[in-house]
């Protein structure tokens, strides 16, 4: 009983949060909003039992990557009301529709898959501890882990390419 | 009861949601924002199914999604600064030089 | 042996392609090239045709390489010796090396020398593919060779205007003609055997397997014939070749009295096994030539012009030829065919002698050319003797061959023979006495050099013997199966064609002599008299103005009109014009759909993502 307490509590803020994100006039309340939407989520892993992914997610989402977000909003200094502007009634607008349209098409394939699997037996041991991920990440996926790097070691290059650049006069 | 569907319908929504709001914002950092929350549905969808089928495997793909996540926060970041830049704007529809 | 017949059909060849390419600039060696070329083919033919007599060849020879292969059908080029072609390899070799021999006089002074023995040539060559072919794409190849170097050689002297008219004129009266005789190839390929695998273009295989049923013979047998109507310049299309009078005379020598229009007969000959069998066929065949023969001859009747004078009577004496196959009589046609190539080149050749001894060749300013030239004119007289039929000359024999056959076989074209041979005799004699006796006016000739006169005198030789070489023999043991009709003056009924012949040439001779040599009444007078029929036939019966009337009122004005509003409006506005504007309106519409804009991108995405989603769970 808890266990339902809990997901629709953290499910609904996380949803609300989303929401505030996208209709929210002011970028910076979005990024928070956003800060709320990786709380919930981590709360929602751990109840999955993955305990080091929802670490992770609030390290390195909540720590690092929105913390960036907002050292760019700073940095840009927005005026509020030129980024505020919704178009719902433009006819890209009709992609917001579209979007529920696929939410729906989503939970119809989940719905389908997960029907074998019914409810998520407690029994199923509680892998997503430090040990288990870091002995999977560094044994099996250990060349997609090195990989990882070299992702990290390009973004961070064209960071700071992009960044740096001297803009020519424009054309 | 909390079963995988429940988890999968949280998760289909929050897609959604992130859909809706790479369409209809302009504000190129705000599409980058929503695409993190895109990013955090399929996320979330991976974890319950690691969860319903024992397998730490979905758990290790999470992982990765956020690195290179954050490495595609990077790039987006730094291309948003240089069109603030040299646009002076960061509505995505004004930065239509590749029409036609 | 297949070395020296492959020699007769490639020397030729190599003598026009030594002379285009290293000899353009060397007179001396294009002209002895070209002679050599031919010389060396009559001596193969002459050698190939001994080695038939004497039993060591065994004919026919066919040797042949495959020219193009594809699947299905094999296209082959070869050499075919049979006695049909070796007669004609004959005639073409030994005329065309007189004429040859005789053109480094004519040409002596012409700045496009090498040029000319060059096309020779090449016509040569393209002249022995036909005789030679063992099949009918190969013949076609040749035929349409011969137009084109006889194109070349009637416009050799190109910069004159009236040249360059008459060899486009002669190719596309030509091409007209071709066009049939192209389908008349294809169908008689088609119908060459029911199993396509089987068919074939080979004379040979043709001849002995024959059609299959149900091809239709005599369609085929008309298409056929059209080939020889264009290049035998029969009547309707025999516009071509007066005008083609305006090339060197050599050429006219050799195009219009020993080869090219000689190949529609042997064609004739060569088909004979076709036509034979189609009564339809023949009948066309043999009216076309006796009313050819007729109309030609009242051409030469008002012709002034020497050259054109002969040019008719070629005309009229190809109309005899036709006619004789078209009787049946291939023997007396093929005959006439040789006579004529002697008689007619050695007048022609003649004619060029005077035309090169004085610059003239309008008879009514020429005249008294006996003392000034007596080689030449006695040359030209033999010819004009042959021409006429008076015994013991060659023309006598075949010419009363073709009307002994006419007599057998069809009263009403015997009596249009020999009126045409009244005629004849007429014409030549108008030509005799007004250019060679009486009083020159104006002009005094010189005699030609002796490489002009020997090849005379050798013509003039043949002509005189051409009757006792025992040709119909020869003619004869080339037909295969069908009985021979026999020619000749031992036929029953022969001494009366003979009588008769004989006394119409000499009443049209006699009646020459007292118009033009004894001038009893002026011919001026009996023109006046017969005005109506007079301006008709110096009109040439309108037939060029029929043909011009038809190409500027009727085909440029209906068909090209309606063709260029095909071209324009459907062509280029509709289908041109359509795949413009459809590839525009496309590329405007797809290009809509690049708006630049990031959202929009991802919305497409998204749609497609969704509809194949959508189409997936249903």
């Amino acid at each position: 009983m808890a266990e339902a307490v809990f997901f629709y509590l953290f499910t609904g803020a996380m949803l609300a949060a989303a929401w505030s994100v996208v209709f929210n006039r002011q970028p910076l309340y979005s990024v928070l909003s956003l800060l709320v939407v990786m709380f919930c989520l981590a709360a929602l892993f751990v109840m999955l039992q993955a305990y080091f992914v929802a670490a992770l997610q609030v390290l390195l989402y909540a720590g690092a990557v929105l913390v960036l977000f907002l050292f760019v909003i700073m940095l840009l200094n927005l005026a509020p009301e030129a980024l505020a502007r919704m178009r719902v009634f433009t006819w890209q607008g009709g992609g917001a529709l579209l979007g529920l349209w696929l939410a729906f098409l989503l939970a119809r394939i989940f719905a389908a898959s997960a029907q074998d699997e019914g409810a998520l037996s407690a029994a199923s041991a509680p892998r997503g501890s430090v040990e288990a991920v870091g002995q999977l990440l560094f044994e099996k996926y250990l060349i997609p882990f090195e990989l990882t790097s070299f992702i990290i070691l390009a973004a961070i290059i064209g960071a700071v390419t992009l960044g740096k650049r001297e803009v020519p006069a424009k054309r | 009861m909390i079963t995988l569907t429940h988890y999968l319908l949280a998760s289909a929504l929050l897609f959604a949601i992130g859909v809706v709001g790479v369409l209809t914002r302009r504000n190129v950092l705000m599409i980058l924002l929503c695409i993190e929350l895109m990013f955090n549905a399929a996320n979330l969808a991976f974890v319950a199914y690691a969860r319903a089928l024992g397998d730490t495997g979905g758990q290790i793909i999470v992982f990765f999604i956020i690195a290179v996540a954050a490495a595609e926060v990077t790039v987006g970041l730094a291309i948003t600064i240089l069109l603030s830049r040299q646009f002076k704007t960061l509505n995505a529809d004004e930065v239509s030089f590749l029409k036609w | 042996m297949v070395m020296l017949a492959w020699t007769i059909l490639l020397a030729p060849l190599a003598a026009a392609g030594l002379v285009w390419l290293v000899g353009i600039h060397r007179k001396p060696l294009a002209s002895s090239a070209a002679i050599l070329g031919l010389l060396i083919a009559f001596g193969c033919a002459l050698q190939l045709f001994l080695a038939g007599r004497s039993g060591a060849l065994i004919l026919p020879l066919e040797t042949n390489f495959a020219w193009i292969a594809l699947p299905g059908l094999t296209i082959q080029f070869g050499v075919l010796i049979d006695p049909l072609s070796l007669l004609m390899t004959l005639v073409v070799t030994g005329v065309g090396s007189a004429i040859f021999i005789y053109a480094t006089g004519y040409m002596h002074d012409d700045a496009a020398y090498s040029r000319f023995f060059g096309v020779l040539s090449l016509f040569a060559f393209s002249m022995l593919t036909i005789v030679l072919a063992t099949n009918w794409v190969q013949l076609f190849m040749g035929w349409e060779l011969v137009g084109f170097s006889s194109y070349l050689l009637i416009g050799h002297w190109y910069a004159k205007p009236a040249a360059a008219e008459a060899g486009k004129k002669a190719f596309i009266v030509n091409r007209v003609a071709d066009f049939g005789f192209m389908l008349g190839i294809l169908m008689l390929w088609a119908y060459s055997s029911a199993d396509p695998a089987q068919r074939t273009f080979n004379f040979l295989q043709l001849e002995h397997a024959g059609l299959v049923h149900g091809a239709m013979p005599v369609l085929i047998g008309l298409l056929l014939f059209c080939g020889p109507v264009g290049k035998s310049a029969q009547f309707p299309l025999h516009v071509w070749l007066p005008d083609a009078m305006e090339g060197p005379t050599p050429v006219s020598a050799l195009i219009h009295a020993a080869t090219m229009v000689a190949a529609g007969v042997y064609l004739l000959c060569r088909a004979f096994w076709l036509f034979e069998g189609l009564p339809e066929v023949m009948t066309v065949i043999m009216w076309v030539g006796g009313v050819t023969a007729f109309l030609a001859a009242g051409l030469a009747l008002v012709e002034n012009d020497l050259k054109r004078i002969l040019a008719y009577s070629t005309l009229s004496q190809l109309g005899y030829m036709v006619m004789a196959l078209g009787l049946g009589g291939r023997t007396a046609g093929m005959y006439h065919l040789t006579t004529h190539a002697f008689f007619k080149a050695l007048l022609f050749l003649a004619a060029g002698s005077v035309i090169h001894g004085t610059h003239e060749q309008d008879i009514r300013k020429l005249g008294g050319l006996w003392h000034d030239m007596r080689w030449t004119s006695l040359t030209f007289l033999i010819g004009a003797l042959a021409l006429c039929g008076i015994p013991p000359l060659s023309g006598f024999f075949s010419k009363e061959a073709i009307l002994t056959v006419a007599f057998a076989r069809n009263p009403a074209l015997f009596s249009l023979g020999v009126l045409t041979a009244g005629l004849t005799a007429f014409y030549t004699g108008r030509a005799w006495f007004v250019a060679f006796t009486g009083k020159a006016r104006g002009h005094h000739g010189h005699e030609s050099p002796p490489v002009m006169l020997i090849p005379l005198f050798v013509l003039a030789a043949l002509s005189i013997v051409g009757g006792f070489l025992g040709l119909p023999a020869l003619i004869a043991s080339g037909v295969h199966g069908a009985a021979a009709p026999h020619g000749g003056a031992g036929h029953a009924g022969g001494l009366l064609v003979m009588a008769v012949s004989i006394a119409v040439v000499a009443i049209g001779l006699g009646l020459a002599w007292l118009l033009y040599g004894k001038q009893v009444v002026l011919p001026g007078q009996v023109a006046r008299a017969l005005a109506l029929p007079t301006s008709f036939v110096e009109q040439r019966y309108y037939i060029d103005e029929l043909y011009s009337w038809y190409v500027l009122h009727v085909q440029q004005r209906y068909i090209a009109r309606s063709c260029e509003w095909v071209e324009q409006r459907v062509i280029i506005d509709g289908l041109v014009g359509g795949i413009t504007a459809l590839t525009r309106w496309l590329g405007f519409t797809v290009r809509l759909l690049q708006t630049g804009r990031v959202q929009a991108y991802v919305l497409v995405f998204l749609v497609g993502i969704v509809w194949l989603l959508t189409s997936a769970l249903h």
